[in-house]
């Protein structure tokens, strides 16, 4: 059974339909693409699955379990992570406790022990700091782990919101176009780091990218979108050869 | 025929309100900050026309018009000296300034006038109407207010709609940086912003006072609270909002000291604001801003 | 290994901090006190220390809600006075029935958690709002506490409480009666039991707390909310009950400086002044210039903010306007882009430490 399920998906602001009869299907394990021409609604779907937009129609089913018109909080705990394309760090915050903020939901203690010190305070406070240390070292952030988030260069930022959003250990874990305003050679970092964490934290990818080469590197299956609608749908190789997609990348 | 009375006198009040609310509610608009010193301002533009009528024995049309052109430099120069230089800062640091200039005229104003309060002289000499044999009377105060708030209000609205420097104003409360791209030069109109308010309060200062004549270097604080409540209330930024929300508090305040208690006149006041604010959380005409994802 | 020991390092700096904060407490703490055994303290000053307490701790309060849950709160007085008259009113109603000692903790308990009451029941409905909506709004609920304290009414006698929000008479008293809140008079012989000692220490409390609170996982989720709400939410932090739990905390430490500031005056009253939106505003005025987000700034602030009007007091009438001038020149030498690049070139760092801001944030 596929981990993510998406039937009729669609949403309407005011008169505009921005995104239409959506469907997606993405196996566990998988890495999948989701790619498009500006403004052909990726980030629209994003906000859907993760509950900050409410669809007007369609369903979104996560391991089995109905997620629709969930609240955001709720949708990560029941296992999708994301990244923004616009990066949205807690830049007042050093690099480690972005993390840990990650790691809010997997580590509890109650308010009371955290303003009394309680043992309890102490002991869950090394276990956060050793896991979210563990999960820095992935993306070599762990010799920054005390920079604040908004001082660490674009490239690092971009990783570190990809850590975070893997500390809340999701099953699915979103990436809004990771490679932005990177370089050749720190796509291909980035590349390599996508592929790692897939192995290590064992988990499913869907990404929106604008980077051809990043996308036919990596992704198993593409769905492109061009206004508001899937436009093509399968195997990698396959839809960048289907003549619809490229004219609508290429233009007549 | 004590309810109409009550009507009239509340709309009155929210005439004046609505007038110092539209200082407020520009300046919100288009240099995003909360003017905390305008309260202050119609507090100096009554003493101003004060002076003139009373100590210098001028015509009350002519002290208005004096205490409008000080006023008008008075806002101006607040804003060279203490706002421009922050506008780039957080809107906090704005905020403190602003409580920090309303002290400063505070506290001028003491120095200059004592705290003892003077008795104004109402600005309308006129008795006003009286109906169903003298049952109902409107005061020459009550009406001239109103009438002057709405007279206000059109050519208000008329400069925002059809003049350049109007258009600049709307550019400028829109989007700041692209009417910069545009070539608006937004000091200017920030500036024309502030002479305006500024100039107003001088007239609300002065209407305010002929319906409550003791001034004291505290009288515009209050009342400077209670309008920017009430541009909040019209949401604020809005031209007829702040017309709205002027007439409505200032009904719902004199009706609240008429019929429950003049005690808590102000307490209900303060409620229907609140309730009104999370029924619709950016006030009657204001429009909502969602963030960007 | 190597990491370890720098995040201990990293962890050292928060505390560190907190450590000279209690110490510069205690330092002055013990100066007052060898002044004032000595007799170098004039009664005026004596007069301010609790009072320079109490606001400490609002303001403290205010800071949690400004500096940390990221909500401007110009309605913090209003948190205060329901901790002075709840507390007041406990106090002098068991006069002579429980000893001055429990009474006092009693009271204090009462106050506080009447204060943390209010703000809970005020945060659910105003934290839906925010920004500058959400400061009028708090201000209006400020105004409110005030104006209803000021028709309130409450007497004791053998038949129990009378309330009455008209006037005097229509509580129906027994002769013998005893008149604990008379309406815009307030509260009048409260028992004076806030002393500078347990002022300091009550202070330093709020100060454990609060530092130890947004150095927690709950304070880490607050901060995250305040720097990015949306981000915040798709890392699975419930956004409303963080925000009522720091809005709450915030509302009870003002309430302590309530507590404080009702068992140091004879006659207590709710004007604009002592408990209205120029209270509020007086306190952030201390937190802003203190620092946003910096708990001993903002107890430098209101300890240096509510002497010098004093200390100035030989030059009357301009006293008042001095204060606002310096205010405004401090926030024009703090914030102000143009005298902040001017001070970079000529190397002007001072009051960086007692004023440190958030202005100089670099976003990439």
């Amino acid at each position: 059974m596929s981990l993510l399920e998406v039937t009729n998906l669609g949403i309407s602001f005011g008169g505009l339909r921005a995104v239409d009869e959506f469907n997606i299907s993405i196996d566990k394990g998988q890495l999948y693409g989701l790619i498009g021409p500006n403004g052909a609604g990726k980030t629209t779907v994003f906000n859907m699955l993760t509950g900050i937009y409410k669809p007007t129609d369609g369903k979104i089913f996560l391991d089995g379990v109905d997620i629709t018109g969930k609240r955001t909080a709720e949708i990560n705990k029941a296992g999708i992570a994301r990244t923004f394309q616009n990066i949205r760090l807690f830049g007042d915050q050093s690099v480690l406790d972005n993390v840990k903020i990650g790691l809010h939901n997997s580590f509890e203690y109650s308010t009371a022990t955290g303003i009394f010190r309680l043992p309890k305070y102490f002991a869950t406070e090394k276990k956060m700091d050793e896991r979210a240390l563990e999960i820095l070292s992935v993306f070599g952030l762990d010799k920054d782990a005390d920079v604040l988030a908004s001082n660490l260069p674009y490239g690092k930022q971009r990783q570190l919101e990809i850590a975070r959003a893997l500390a809340t250990n999701p099953k699915l874990l979103l990436l809004d176009e990771p490679a932005a305003g990177m370089n050749p050679n720190e796509t291909k970092d980035l590349m390599n780091t996508i592929a790692l964490i897939r192995k290590e934290f064992d988990v499913t990818i869907l990404l929106i990218e604008h980077d051809m080469k990043l996308v036919s590197g990596i992704c198993e299956k593409l769905t492109v979108l061009n206004f508001g609608r899937v436009l093509s749908q399968g195997e990698t190789s396959t839809v960048l050869n289907d003549p619809e997609v490229i004219k609508a990348y290429l233009g007549e | 025929m004590g309810f109409l009375t009550y009507l009239i006198n509340g709309l009155s009040l929210g005439s004046v309100y609505a007038i110092i609310a539209l200082g407020y509610t520009m300046v919100y608009g288009i240099a995003k900050m909360l003017n905390f010193a305008h309260g202050d301002v119609i507090m100096i533009g009554a003493y101003l026309v004060f002076m003139c009528t009373s100590n210098a024995g001028m015509p009350a049309i002519v002290s208005i018009v004096i205490a409008m052109g000080c006023c008008t430099i008075l806002g101006m120069i607040i804003e060279k000296i203490a706002y421009a230089p922050l506008r780039k800062a957080t809107n906090l640091a704005v905020l403190i300034t602003a409580i920090g200039v309303s002290y400063f005229l505070q506290n001028m104003a003491l120095l200059i006038f004592g705290s003892n309060p003077v008795s104004f002289t109402s600005v309308i000499p006129w008795e006003g109407l009286s109906f169903a044999g003298g049952q109902l009377k409107i005061t020459g105060n009550a009406l001239i207010t109103i009438v002057v708030c709405l007279v206000i209000m059109v050519v208000l609205m008329w400069f925002v709609k059809n003049t350049k420097p109007g258009q600049a104003m709307r550019a400028v409360s829109e989007d700041r940086d692209a009417a910069v791209l545009m070539g608006i030069n937004v000091n200017a109109t920030i500036s024309l912003t502030f002479a305006i308010g500024s100039g107003l309060a001088a007239i609300a200062g002065a209407l305010l006072c002929s319906s409550y004549p003791s001034l004291t270097p505290y009288t515009g604080s209050m009342p400077g609270i209670k309008a920017f409540t009430a541009a909040v209330f019209g949401g604020i930024g809005s031209i007829p909002g702040a017309l709205i929300g002027g007439l409505l508090l200032g009904i719902i305040e004199i009706l609240a000291k008429a019929y429950i208690s003049s005690q808590l006149a102000d307490a209900i006041v303060f409620a229907v604001l609140i309730i009104v604010l999370l029924v619709k959380p950016t006030g009657i005409l204001g429009k909502q801003i969602k963030e960007k994802v | 290994m190597k990491k370890i020991n720098k995040l201990a390092l990293f962890a050292n700096k928060s505390n560190q901090r907190l450590f000279t904060t209690i110490l510069v407490i205690l330092v002055l703490y013990v100066l007052m006190t060898i002044l004032d055994g000595t007799g170098n303290l004039s009664s005026l000053m004596k007069g301010l220390l609790v009072p320079v307490c109490a606001y400490s701790l609002v303001a403290v309060g205010l800071n949690l809600c400004v500096g940390y849950l990221g909500e401007l709160s110009l309605g913090h007085a209003g948190f205060m006075c329901v901790g002075a008259f709840s507390s007041a009113f406990f106090s002098k109603a068991f006069v002579g029935i429980i000893p001055d000692v429990p009474r006092f903790i009693l009271s204090l308990l009462i106050g506080t958690a009447l204060a943390a009451l209010f703000g809970f029941l005020i945060a659910i409905p105003v934290l839906r709002l925010s920004g500058d909506y959400l400061a009028i709004v708090t201000l209006a609920f400020g105004e409110i506490i005030k104006n209803v304290i000021n028709v309130l009414y409450v007497g004791v006698d053998s038949q129990g409480l009378h309330f009455s929000m008209k006037d005097m008479m229509s509580l129906g008293m027994e002769p013998g009666g005893k008149i604990i809140i008379n309406g815009a008079q307030g509260v009048t012989g409260t028992p004076r039991q806030s002393t500078f000692t347990i002022s300091v220490v009550l202070l330093l409390l709020a100060i454990v707390i609060t530092y130890n609170f947004v150095n927690s996982r709950t304070g880490r989720a607050v901060k995250a909310i305040r720097d990015n709400q949306i981000a915040a939410e798709t890392v699975g932090l419930p956004i409303t009950k963080y925000k009522l739990i720091a809005f709450t905390l915030s509302a009870a430490i003002a309430g302590v400086g309530g507590v404080l500031y009702a068992h140091n005056i004879s006659s207590l009253t709710a004007t604009t002044n002592t408990f209205g939106y120029n209270m509020s505003i007086m306190i952030l005025v201390y937190v802003v210039l203190g620092g946003i987000g910096s708990f001993s700034g903002s107890i430098i602030a209101a300890t240096i903010l509510t002497l010098l009007p004093e200390m100035l007091r030989g030059l009357s009438n301009y006293r008042m306007l001095i204060y606002s001038v310096v205010l405004i020149m401090l926030m024009l030498f703090n914030w102000a882009p143009g005298i902040l690049k001017w001070r970079e070139a000529h190397g002007i760092k001072n009051f960086k430490s007692i004023l440190k801001s958030k202005n100089t944030k670099e976003v990439q």
